[in-house]
């Protein structure tokens, strides 16, 4: 099956025994978009990959970077001011949200009922991702984290019309969406009871992210670790009971009321003062030698840096965890004994984006 | 949740080898320490810490490569030699060179789901040099989750996963000969080459055709001037 179908999501393809129509063994096959980003980041600086990071996941890039430049601070040992993480959180859980809402849309697309959900999904999105050009320059390859902070601080007026836009059109969008989705008789039909995902199997897997949650595993690296400033905010990690397609969609509808109620607990408490730490140095930067891994919580799961540095103005090591590509170790045993119809949409809702799959 | 030296000397009086398991200090400010584990004993002892109750490190994150080329080390040594005449002693410099050998070296960053830890484990296992011994234990019978990190590895990197199920390249296609993260990698002249099967299949052609016949020159025809003389 595939690649280039769009229910195989890009240059993706499944090498797959069947019996009749049932799937007895499936075997995923990628890498034709293989352009070695490691061996690219590890002949520039370190302030010149954050760029290329935007092109790993490219529909949550803010989170890409938010990843690499934790990874960095670790390396290097740097602090970021009060304002800069509450930036951070405000536009990483907006790329939270345009993810979620690209993969709702796209799963009921997968599932070939109509293309409705997808077009309102894809509005929400435009008017997010106005608000994300507005700040940072670029729809969807935003460049937006440095070492130490942001590259530019929002203005006043942009965080109002996005507090806004979070307390007018989105919550109601969302409620729109439920209204059509979650209690759709084909959604149910179709999704319910397929692609089962055990949670013992999940964790020995590796699963990160709302897959592995939706197997019922509570673990969030936002509520584990702790990362940035996610201690001061008051939300919920929604589970699944099932581990099935349907939970995985539940997951991501339940997460983006999560992501809401931390963009407005942040939108409210923001501080002034700096959004940079001016004594973290990007350019030129040279740290001592050493290795760190950092890790966040993206929006398919864990996506982790590991670098090392032999102090030398290029990291001697860059390695991406990405969570799309580990996500996919079990996509056969979740295939196999199902049809080629439930196939595609267990595919559909792992959430892959192959720019990170093959990096 | 125990330190690092605790967790080794455990390791040690669990698996009574020597340097079965060696601490790997980081200088830097991260300060993730990590664990050097001997080949014979690497996959028992990773399965000692998925079990452990203490520990229950069932979450392998990350597995990556690393490349260490082989190094040429000057080390200057003083030679003081005392004057036969009594003067103040003689000091040269001698200088020795030093060749020490590179290796591969694969990392693994652990953490547990379980008990919910924030600092990773880091096991790392190293070849024995970049050329012909460049097998470690797969760790994929105790995680699953290095299944496709350990293939992504031995691509492009060259190390051999011994007790891998499935050992095939994953991001780079099937024909392709290097391994394209390694530090002394070249990389083509030309991006845009892909090997073809042309050449073979006219090699093929060559032997399975049989040659045709030599032109023989045909039977003299005398032309009508000739006849003419």
């Amino acid at each position: 099956m595939g690649p280039h179908h769009p229910s195989t999501h890009g240059v993706f393809r499944m090498n797959v025994v069947l019996d009749g129509e049932i799937i007895v063994k499936l075997q995923p096959v990628f890498g034709y978009l293989h352009r070695n980003h490691e061996k690219l980041a590890e002949a520039i600086s370190y302030l010149a990959s954050i760029p290329y990071t935007d092109r790993l996941d490219y529909l949550a890039s803010l989170t890409n970077n938010w990843a690499y430049v934790i990874a960095v601070e670790k390396l290097a040992g740097f602090t970021v001011p009060e304002r800069g993480e509450y930036i951070r959180v405000i536009v990483g859980e907006l790329a939270r949200l345009i993810n979620h809402c690209c993969l709702v849309g796209f799963l009921l697309n997968d599932l070939g009922t109509s293309f409705t959900p997808l077009l309102y999904s894809l509005r929400e999105r435009e008017r997010m991702l106005d608000l994300v050009e507005e700040l940072t320059g670029s729809r969807m390859m935003c460049n937006y984290m440095r070492f130490g902070g942001v590259r530019v601080d929002p203005s006043p007026d942009w965080l109002a019309r996005l507090k806004d836009y979070l307390e007018g059109d989105f919550p109601k969008f969302l409620d729109e969406q439920d209204a059509l989705l979650t209690g759709n008789e084909i959604l149910l039909a179709r999704t319910q009871g397929t692609g089962i995902l055990k949670p013992d199997l999940a964790i020995n897997a590796g699963i990160t992210g709302p897959m592995l949650r939706a197997s019922g595993v509570d673990y969030d690296i936002r509520k584990v670790e702790r990362y940035s400033i996610y201690d001061r905010f008051d939300f919920r990690v929604p589970l699944g009971d099932h581990g099935d397609t349907y939970d995985r969609y539940m997951m991501r509808m339940l997460e983006m009321h999560e992501s809401l109620k931390i963009l407005r607990q942040a939108l409210r408490d923001i501080p002034g003062g700096p959004a940079t730490d001016p004594k973290a140095k990007s350019r030129g930067l040279r740290p001592k030698p050493g290795e760190a891994y950092g890790r966040i919580e993206a929006p398919k799961g864990e996506l982790g840096f590991y670098l090392i540095s032999d102090g030398g103005p290029q990291p001697y090591r860059y390695r991406i965890r990405p969570p799309s590509f580990i996500n996919l170790t079990i996509l056969e045993d979740m295939c196999v004994g199902q049809t080629v119809a439930d196939a595609v949409i267990t595919l559909g809702s792992v959430d892959i984006v192959l720019g990170e799959v093959d990096r | 949740m125990e330190t690092l030296e605790q967790l080794r000397d455990r390791l040690i009086a669990a698996f009574p080898a020597p340097d079965a398991v060696t601490l790997v200090t980081n200088p830097g400010p991260a300060a993730q320490h990590s664990l050097l584990l001997a080949h014979a004993h690497a996959r028992e002892i990773a399965r000692f810490l998925r079990d452990d109750p203490a520990l229950r490190l069932d979450f392998c994150s990350n597995v990556s490569g690393v490349d260490w080329p082989d190094k040429e080390i000057t080390e200057t040594v003083k030679i003081t030699t005392p004057d036969p005449a009594g003067g103040p002693d003689k000091v040269t410099e001698q200088k020795t060179k030093r060749l020490q050998p590179g290796y591969l070296e694969v990392v693994y960053h652990l953490y547990s789901m379980a008990l919910k830890t924030t600092a990773p484990v880091v096991l790392r296992l190293r070849t024995a040099n970049r050329a012909d011994d460049v097998t470690v234990p797969s760790l994929t019978p105790v995680w699953r989750s290095c299944e496709f990190q350990e293939r992504e590895v031995f691509d492009l990197f060259g190390v051999r996963f011994e007790g891998h199920p499935d050992l095939r390249r994953i991001l780079m296609w099937d024909e392709f000969k290097d391994h394209p993260m390694r530090k002394d990698y070249v990389s083509p002249d030309d991006y845009e080459w892909e090997p073809t099967p042309h050449d073979e299949v006219l090699a093929r052609a060559k032997t399975h055709y049989p040659a045709p016949p030599a032109l023989t020159p045909s039977p003299a025809v005398t032309t009508k001037q000739e006849a003419a003389k």
